[in-house]
């Protein structure tokens, strides 16, 4: 009898899952559990072409409508799961059905940090991480408004591109000293700052959010000490990983289910990919990522390995993110004390930054430069040393240096 | 209601996939919803990734819109090019495409 495979959470990860399942010869029925009312869709364009209008629902969705069908996969849409049996290998739903697995693979993906600040709970502030919340947010994206961002991040930034274009009055509210600065280096920040203030962006950094206040809706954000007139609130302040599950089944957690080379936990049935999990990088740190290229691979690792075909998930991270026709693509994962190497200069809208660490290169920001990136995914994945003055030279194409 | 037009993806292997893509969508999306084997497209048409390689023959090429200075580049980059070569992701279905006929690399990685 072949074995039932269990997918709880609905996301990228858990749609390349079933088809890499599905590819790799697993033949047995699997079911997948989604909390939202949708099949799996991308959602990088969310916070960009699909708040913009550009980008038509449908398009969000990563298969044809037939495919979970014809694949023998059943989607449990808008269906919560409440609790993981490991003893008897089954996911109770809240409904109280119970599902019976072999393998189980949690692809719960991760939820917004909500704000805690004084009138965090009024209306009229808005999250972004799923379609729903981008309709929400849409009927009131309109030319003219007010909106404060919270967070300086990919999604706030994202979000203040595009609320540019559309012809709102956007301020972008950020704690730390300056933009993106999870995620980037302090060149890419400043280059990123000066074009959302040329794109009519007011940016407040080392500015916290201390409150939100209005009569029965949000009317000001107060940060800084100062009180700001608003119409709408939008918080991109990060994401927790969705662990709640696996934590209450026993399973351990560290900001993250804790998983192996191989997606598995530490129950020999059950696998985890995504957002939701903490894994060894290659740099052999525990790490958790939140991007598409991981839930892809990751995903892909764990139905190697759930059909007895495991292979080490050693890949580059690699990250992109649009704001105006600036295109951003990260690969590696860079630290503090990286030794920083510029090509290009930031004046032409098109350069790079690269990251060394011990003679290698560790990671490559690349902005509207394609060929850095990808050369510098290269070269990270190889590991073999290179030297800082010609990756600087851009009288050496990149393509020589790989 | 936007058109559908048909569209063949042929694999590596030389087995034919005939589907029908909206006006508007990529043939990469075409290809993807559909399971058309051999297209990865891992970012999902952000021209972020370069997996959704295809190679269109000269009198459909001419009907294509020229390759943007990004998708020039990111093809550099991808496996196997050729003088046919596109990211189908950049390439949107349009009338005039009815019935175009894409090649798939063996890989796209």
């Amino acid at each position: 009898m072949s074995e039932k495979i269990v997918i709880i959470g609905a996301g990228q990860a858990a749609s390349q899952a079933v088809q890499s399942l599905r590819a790799e010869g697993f033949d047995g029925p699997i079911t997948l559990v989604g909390d939202e009312a949708y099949p799996p869709y991308q959602r990088p364009p969310l916070s960009k072409a699909y708040l913009l209008g550009s980008f038509a629902r449908e398009r969000l969705f990563l298969k044809a409508d037939d495919y979970y069908a014809q694949a023998g996969c059943e989607l449990m849409l808008g269906a919560t799961a409440r609790a993981i049996h490991r003893d008897t290998r089954q996911v109770e739903l809240e409904d109280g059905r119970r599902l019976s697995y072999d393998k189980l693979l949690l692809a719960t993906g991760a939820k917004v940090r909500k704000l805690r600040c004084p009138g965090h709970d009024l209306p009229g502030i808005h999250y972004l991480k799923t379609i729903a919340d981008v309709d929400g947010l849409q009927a009131v994206f309109t030319p003219g408004t007010r909106i404060a961002v919270v967070g300086g991040g990919y999604i706030g930034l994202e979000v203040a591109a595009v609320g540019a274009k559309r012809g709102l009055k956007v301020t972008v509210f950020e704690a730390m000293d300056r933009l993106m600065a999870r995620a980037v280096s302090p060149q890419l920040s400043a280059f990123y700052a000066g074009e959302h203030e040329k794109a009519g962006v007011t940016l407040k950094l080392h500015t916290g959010v201390e409150a939100i206040g209005g009569q029965s809706k949000v009317e000001w954000v107060k940060a800084g000490g100062q009180t700001h007139a608003c119409d709408i609130v939008l918080v991109g302040i990060g994401v927790i990983a969705r662990d709640e599950l696996a934590v209450a089944a026993g399973l351990a957690s560290d900001d993250g289910i804790v998983v192996d080379q191989n997606a598995r936990t530490g129950d020999p049935h059950i696998w985890a990919a995504g957002d939701c999990t903490r894994h060894v990088g290659r740099e052999g740190h525990a790490i958790r990522l939140e991007c598409v290229q991981n839930a892809i691979d990751q995903a892909r690792h764990a139905a190697l390995a759930m059909v007895g075909k495991p292979r080490i998930y050693s890949e580059v991270p690699w990250f992109w993110s649009d704001q105006y026709d600036l295109k951003l693509q990260i690969a590696g994962l860079a630290r503090p004390t990286d030794t920083l190497v510029a090509r290009g200069d930031p004046a032409n809208r098109k350069f790079a930054v690269f990251h060394l660490r011990d003679g290698k290169l560790a990671a490559v920001e690349a902005v509207n430069a394609a060929p850095e990136y990808m050369i510098g995914k290269r070269l990270i994945a190889d590991g073999k040393p290179v030297e800082a003055a010609r990756l600087a030279d851009l009288s050496i194409p990149m393509k020589t240096l790989a | 209601m936007a058109g559908k037009y048909r569209v063949t993806y042929i694999e590596d292997g030389g087995k034919a996939h005939t589907v029908e893509v909206a006006e508007g969508w990529s043939l990469m999306e075409g290809a993807v919803k559909h399971l058309v084997p051999g297209i990865d497209a891992d970012c999902g048409g952000a021209c972020a990734c370069a997996t959704c390689q295809v190679y269109v023959a000269p009198d459909w090429m001419a009907k294509l819109p020229p390759k943007s200075e990004m998708e020039e580049t990111m093809l550099d980059f991808a496996p196997a090019v050729t003088s046919e070569s596109r990211l189908s992701c950049q390439l949107r279905m349009t009338a005039a495409l009815d019935g175009i006929v894409l090649k798939l690399p063996k890989s796209q990685h």
